[in-house]
């Protein structure tokens, strides 16, 4: 496993059978009807108006369960278009299967062109991921958000929580940091770790590990968020503010390994821990796919080596 | 002390509620003046809750006003004010004790941050200073400080009162709410309760309106008592005068049930 073919990776075999494939004309372009895309549009204008408020949205039925990233997949057909160059990525990977899934299905609905290639992309859906290529103000990313409210598990009344944005009374969220030190010494909050957008609004930064927060701070690119089954839009417009909550003694921190990637040895990128063998054998590599390759090839380029560190299989 | 001993802390005028065509509440006028207590009594349904949840702010009145003095001293509407500001009122200057302590306090996280939860609601970032706090706090209601990290739901039904009293007084408000603090606890736990009660009110020149249908609770603890019936006030006064030679004949009802062992 994990070797690297020279020729063609699977993931371009897989681009390439769907690059020929005609766009199908049972469905209007991107699959959802005009009138559709015009009220998630307006609602997108309304969330880019107000950054980190959560817009309602007649959120449809589309054809794949939700928890797929039917928000996400709604808000990318509102505002593709025939020119854009689209990048799908899953935990960071182009080739998951949730990634292949929803890619294919703006294939079959719009015939854009496809890219693994972050900064060849004008628009990126993104499961739980943000890229570790900077982006650009070209750009637009639409996160697929399954829970789009951050004070859930503590106030489950949407009543209640909805009067607490509106009086920016955000007590509640450090109660939920401080039951982290509390118990683990730390605020053990990896994932989804809630960030107070332009100074007002807490937001749910939708699954992406705390380790990609401080990429939304002034990110150039717009940020839209999409929640389908909580039927909620919300979004950080370009260079924007966004400040991940923490406590004074105990400040926000992202991850950090101790290893390299085991296959760019790139020192800065998030890292996925692969199991090897039945033996505890691990290895640490980029959980961003695109990137990981790329740094590989600009080792290869500079070096003329063929292995950047080589593989352990022990 | 700061606040202006020359005007009432709080001023009821003419509170009227009902549900549908059942009066609940009927011309509800009184005042509580700093650092006073104040019992309401009167038997299952004469109306003292709906009178407290009036006062709170957490149920509007059909009629009537409530006005309380705000720092700067000036006798202010609570209905008149944003909801913003009744918030920021009800958790900073305002406590309120729940008769049922689930309803008051956040089963799921643990005592410190229960305790802690309103500082961090006016801004305080320090986990060091938060927690200090916290284990002060525990250790003015009588809660064992090394169980800061243990939830509520594992605390008996007497530990569970006094945080709430706490997590009420840890912002120092100047008056507290109480819808009966000592019901469903035993007899001893809630001697205890109330002799910290006593005690808390008393250093901290506390006003506070509790509720109550136990008249050794407002014996004890009030100055001045309100005896209500059927939604309306029936007779107000001194709490021992009212206890010891009561006029109307519903309070001497109320006196003579009291059982005497």
């Amino acid at each position: 496993m994990l070797n690297k073919s020279k020729t063609s990776t699977p993931l371009e075999k897989l681009v390439d059978s769907h690059e020929n494939q005609a766009v199908d004309q049972h469905f209007n372009f991107a699959y959802l009807d005009e009138r559709t895309k015009r009220m998630i549009r307006r609602a997108i204008l309304k969330a880019v108006a107000i950054p980190g408020y959560q817009v309602p949205f007649g959120s449809r039925e589309m054809p794949l369960p939700y928890g797929w990233g039917t928000g996400g997949i709604q808000v990318t057909a509102s505002v593709i278009g025939p020119s854009d160059v689209l990048k799908v990525i899953d935990q960071g990977s182009d080739d998951t299967v949730n990634a292949v899934n929803i890619r294919r299905f703006f294939q079959r609905t719009t015939n854009v062109e496809i890219t693994t290639q972050t900064q060849a992309a004008t628009l990126i859906q993104t499961r739980h991921r943000i890229p570790e290529m900077a982006l650009t103000e070209d750009q637009i990313i639409i996160y697929q958000v399954p829970v789009p409210e951050p004070m859930q598990r503590l106030e489950p009344r949407e009543r209640e929580t909805r009067s607490l944005h509106g009086l920016a009374e955000y007590g509640l969220m450090h109660v939920k940091l401080y039951e982290d030190i509390a118990r683990y010494g730390h605020i053990a909050t990896t994932y989804d770790y809630p960030v107070l957008v332009n100074h007002r609004y807490v937001m749910a930064p939708s699954p992406i590990p705390k380790f990609d927060n401080p990429k939304m701070h002034m990110n150039p690119a717009l940020q839209l968020f999409g929640a389908g089954r909580e039927k909620r839009i919300y979004a950080v417009p370009p260079y924007t503010a966004v400040e991940s909550l923490g406590f004074e003694d105990y400040p926000f921190e992202i991850q950090r390994w101790d290893a390299p990637c085991e296959l760019c040895g790139s020192r800065d990128s998030f890292l996925d821990e692969v199991i090897t063998n039945d033996q505890g054998g691990r290895i640490f590599v980029c959980s961003d796919s695109d990137y990981c390759e790329s740094q590989q090839n600009d080792a290869e380029s500079s070096s003329g080596s063929t292995t950047p560190s080589g593989l352990k299989h022990d | 002390m700061p606040l202006d001993t020359q005007s009432p802390i709080l001023r009821a005028t003419g509170l009227n509620k009902s549900y549908g065509d059942r009066a609940a509440l009927i011309d509800a006028s009184f005042e509580l003046w700093p650092g006073e207590v104040l019992a309401i009594v009167g038997e299952s349904g004469s109306g003292k809750t709906t009178l407290l949840n009036a006062l709170a702010a957490r149920d509007q009145p059909d009629s009537g006003s409530v006005e309380f003095q705000l720092e700067g001293g000036a006798l202010t509407n609570i209905f008149t004010m944003t909801e913003a500001q009744r918030r920021l009122l009800a958790r900073t200057d305002w406590g309120f004790v729940h008769q049922n302590s689930a309803d008051g306090l956040r089963m799921d996280v643990s005592a410190g941050a229960n305790v802690g939860e309103r500082l961090m609601a006016l801004g305080q970032r320090h986990y060091g200073k938060l927690r200090a706090t916290a284990c002060d706090w525990l250790a003015r209601v009588e809660i064992d400080p090394a169980r800061i990290d243990d939830l509520p739901r594992h605390f008996s039904g007497g530990m569970r009162q006094r945080l709430q009293i706490a997590r009420n007084l840890v912002t120092q408000p100047r008056l507290v709410f109480m819808d009966e603090p000592t019901s469903g606890l035993d007899v001893s736990v809630q001697a205890k309760l109330l002799d910290l009660l006593r005690q808390l009110t008393q250093q901290l020149g506390l006003a506070s309106v509790i509720v109550t249908h136990d008249l050794a609770v407002a014996r004890l603890l009030a100055h001045r008592m309100i005896v209500m019936r059927r939604g309306r006030i029936v007779e107000t006064g001194l709490t021992d005068q009212v206890l010891d030679d009561p006029q109307h004949p519903y309070t001497q009802l109320l006196v003579s049930s009291v059982l005497q062992p």
